[in-house]
């Protein structure tokens, strides 16, 4: 399936150069791959895992090792951040 | 000191400053700052005050913590009654120039009256003086503060002043202080420029004294920075991205309103972001971004500095924008850049410079520019009455309207009344994004519905600094609510603002709250400040300060009427994203505002509530 990864802020060091431009990469996922096994694949540290959207929902802790993505989301990661 | 228990009192008709007594009474009602002050001006001006009047009152005032070693303890606020929206005003602003005043001895300056000629106020310690300002009139902020700074010969000296836009009656016009620091919203650079009253400048020397319990606040001082450096937003979020980092996290959710709201979602969003900020540019090889910088005392240090294209269109042969100057923060960024659909950050740099240098604000400012572009776009306004193509999207036509504006040239004065006056006039009344007359900030009410409340419901027009319940239902601070649901959001918005007066009344910043609680300033505060100030006596103080802003509104005339949101935002659903096919609760949660409030269904304060809150 197909899913696009966005990576935020400090996160996105862990782009491939090329992605940082846009913060997004294309990838292909076998079906039922969760949250949490793409955090994995990418190395991302759980501590700068703070707020996970996919398609702009919010995705609480708890269920980022259960949910499953869905070929078409979108799924992005910021660390801890605020403003206003 | 915590407070220094004097006043200055300038009649500008008259010419004399005196000092008198702080009422230590009311301070130990309203704490200091934004409460304290707002105490003063209601009970010496008439809420039906006309605010470009002599009759109407300026008051700069700081807080108690002002200048004291606390983390961010550095602010000052201007209240008044608004220019833009006739309701009690309060604009808060960092920097240098609030420590300043704490140091020269005072808590407060009322102004009162109107001067004949342009002056500035002169202030060195206990030395007060009005001095003639003829020559800094028709000055940018810039100039000004270069001036005034070589004629005292004192680079130490602290200025704010208005720009042109405060002269010209621009109706958001700021007071700019430290070149780009703003007491920004509301026309309080309007209501000064009125006065006639350019500038003041400060210097002090008296340091901070006279704490209550000097030892104990040093230690609750130390232990609540250690809670700002140990959070990972106040930490490293905010000093490494600012507040920029929010655009990209908005626009995913829905809720970066676009093209005046006609949109939520911005497809140039990432262009205006933080990211953008600091990736290198092709014409330069430099980041937009140069550092972050930090207002007095502060630990946090979430101000950007940034240096601007010189090969851009709007400063080829203007040299004199090429230097790093402040911004783009996230609210001038939306402002100028998605509410007008347009996606080129050195223009919104341009605009931002602009709106420093003249003194206007850029919410207020960049949100008429998208009235106008759609007034434009629905041919109601001409490519001749603006003076050019005004179409969403366009960079050029906002680096030229900001131009006029701050020159009082052309259109440009017709985007000087905001977009409430600007919509009214030309028969689209329903196109102004705000209430109360003020523009909305950078959130969109349909895909965040606690915001709508507390925009609705703003003592100061909507603003998104009165109760910030973004935090809540997008960042999780302190807890996570869902933002698209209006369940809960009466006492969600509700806490918000009492807890925010608390701190806009202690003289330390908002966004210490990404991290701090009342109960990590609470200790600072009953440290430094004579009297018992503990989380019972701070959580009246917050409610009661509300209430009395509340009580000045409705004496002012505005009724529950006014607190509604266009009918855009309740009628026209979002068409994108994860509020898609949502309009806003307002007239759900309002209801039940009020009843937490304990107030009538007009939104009257009941006799219950101002009696346990003794008003
Ligand atoms: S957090 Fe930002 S706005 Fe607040 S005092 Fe610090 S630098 Fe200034």
């Amino acid at each position: 399936m197909h899913v696009t990864l966005k990576l935020f802020a400090t996160l996105q060091d862990y782009l491939p150069p090329e992605a940082r431009k846009t913060n997004a990469l294309a990838l292909e996922l076998d079906a039922g791959t969760t949250v949490q096994q793409v955090i994995e694949r990418f190395g991302l540290p759980q501590k700068l895992c703070h707020l996970v959207l996919i398609d702009g929902a919010f995705i609480p802790p708890a269920l980022r090792a259960t949910r499953p993505l869905q070929t078409g989301e979108t799924l992005a990661i910021w660390p801890p951040i605020a403003g206003g | 000191m915590a407070w220094t228990r004097k006043i200055l009192r300038v009649d500008l008709s008259s010419g004399a400053c005196k000092s008198e007594p702080l009422n230590m009474e009311w301070a130990q009602q309203y704490l200091g700052q934004r409460g304290l002050a707002t105490k003063y001006f209601i009970s010496e001006v008439d809420p039906k005050v006309d605010p470009l009047s002599a009759a109407n009152k300026l008051i700069m005032t700081t807080g108690p913590l002002t200048g004291t070693p606390a983390s961010t303890g550095g602010r000052y606020s201007v209240v008044t009654k608004g220019a833009l929206t006739g309701a009690i005003a309060c604009s808060n602003s960092g920097g240098y120039f609030g420590a300043e005043l704490k140091f020269a001895g005072w808590d407060m300056i009322i102004f009162e009256g109107k001067s004949a000629k342009p002056v500035y106020l002169a202030i060195e310690n206990d030395k007060a003086e009005l001095k003639d300002a003829a020559h800094l009139w028709g000055k940018t902020v810039w100039q000004t503060e270069e001036i005034i700074k070589k004629s005292h010969q004192d680079p130490q000296t602290r200025v704010c002043s208005i720009g042109r836009a405060g002269e010209n009656g621009v109706m958001y016009a700021c007071i700019v202080n430290d070149l780009h620091r703003a007491a920004g919203r509301s026309g309080v650079g309007t209501v000064m420029g009125s006065k006639n009253l350019k500038a003041v400048a400060v210097r002090g020397t008296q340091g901070v004294s006279i704490l209550k319990d000097a030892k104990a606040f040093m230690s609750a001082a130390t232990a609540a920075k250690k809670v700002l450096a140990d959070n990972a937003v106040t930490g490293q979020g905010l000093p490494t991205y600012g507040t920029q980092v929010l655009m990209n996290v908005i626009n995913e959710m829905g809720a970066l309103p676009t093209r005046n709201h006609r949109d939520s979602q911005f497809e140039d969003a990432r262009k205006i972001s933080a990211e953008a900020m600091v990736e290198k540019r092709p014409s330069d090889g430099k980041s937009h971004l140069v550092t972050n910088n930090a207002c007095f005392g502060c630990t946090i240090a979430c101000g950007r500095i940034s240096r601007i294209d010189e090969t851009h269109f709007s400063v080829v042969n203007k040299p004199e924008y090429w230097g790093a100057s402040g911004g783009l923060e996230y609210e001038a960024a939306w402002a100028l850049g998605a509410a007008n659909g347009v996606g080129d950050l050195e223009a919104l740099q341009y605009a931002n410079l602009i709106c420093n240098e003249d003194g206007f604000d850029p919410i207020s400012f960049g949100a008429t520019v998208g009235a106008a572009m759609e007034l434009y776009e629905m041919g109601i306004l001409t490519e001749k009455q603006i003076g050019m193509a005004a179409p969403f999207g366009s960079a050029k036509a906002l680096c030229e309207l900001a131009q006029m504006t701050a020159r009082g040239e052309g259109f440009g004065k017709e985007l000087g009344l905001g977009s409430a006056r600007l919509c009214e006039k030309y028969g689209k009344p329903e196109l102004s994004m705000g209430v109360k007359k003020q523009e909305f900030p950078a959130y969109d009410s349909r895909g965040i519905q606690g915001m709508g409340l507390a925009y609705a419901t703003s003592n100061r027009g909507a603003c998104h600094l009165r109760g910030y319940t973004v935090a809540s239902e997008v960042l999780g601070i302190p807890v996570k609510t869902d933002p698209l649901v209006t369940e809960g959001k009466a006492d969600l918005v509700k806490a918000f603002q009492d807890a925010t007066a608390v701190f806009d009344s202690a003289g330390v910043c908002v966004f210490t709250t990404f991290a701090w609680t009342l109960a990590d300033l609470q200790p600072q505060l009953d440290a430094a400040c004579e009297g018992d100030w503990t989380m019972e006596k701070l959580a009246v103080v917050g409610e009661r300060i509300w209430n009395m802003e509340r009580q000045f509104n409705n004496a002012a005339g505005f009724t529950a009427k006014d607190d509604d949101l266009p009918p855009r935002l309740k009628t026209e659903p979002v068409k994108t994203g994860p509020a898609k096919g949502l309009v806003s609760g307002i007239d759900k949660m309002l209801p039940e505002y009020y009843q937490a409030r304990g107030w009538d269904a007009n939104g009257v304060p009941g006799k219950e509530t101002l009696k346990r809150l003794g008003l």
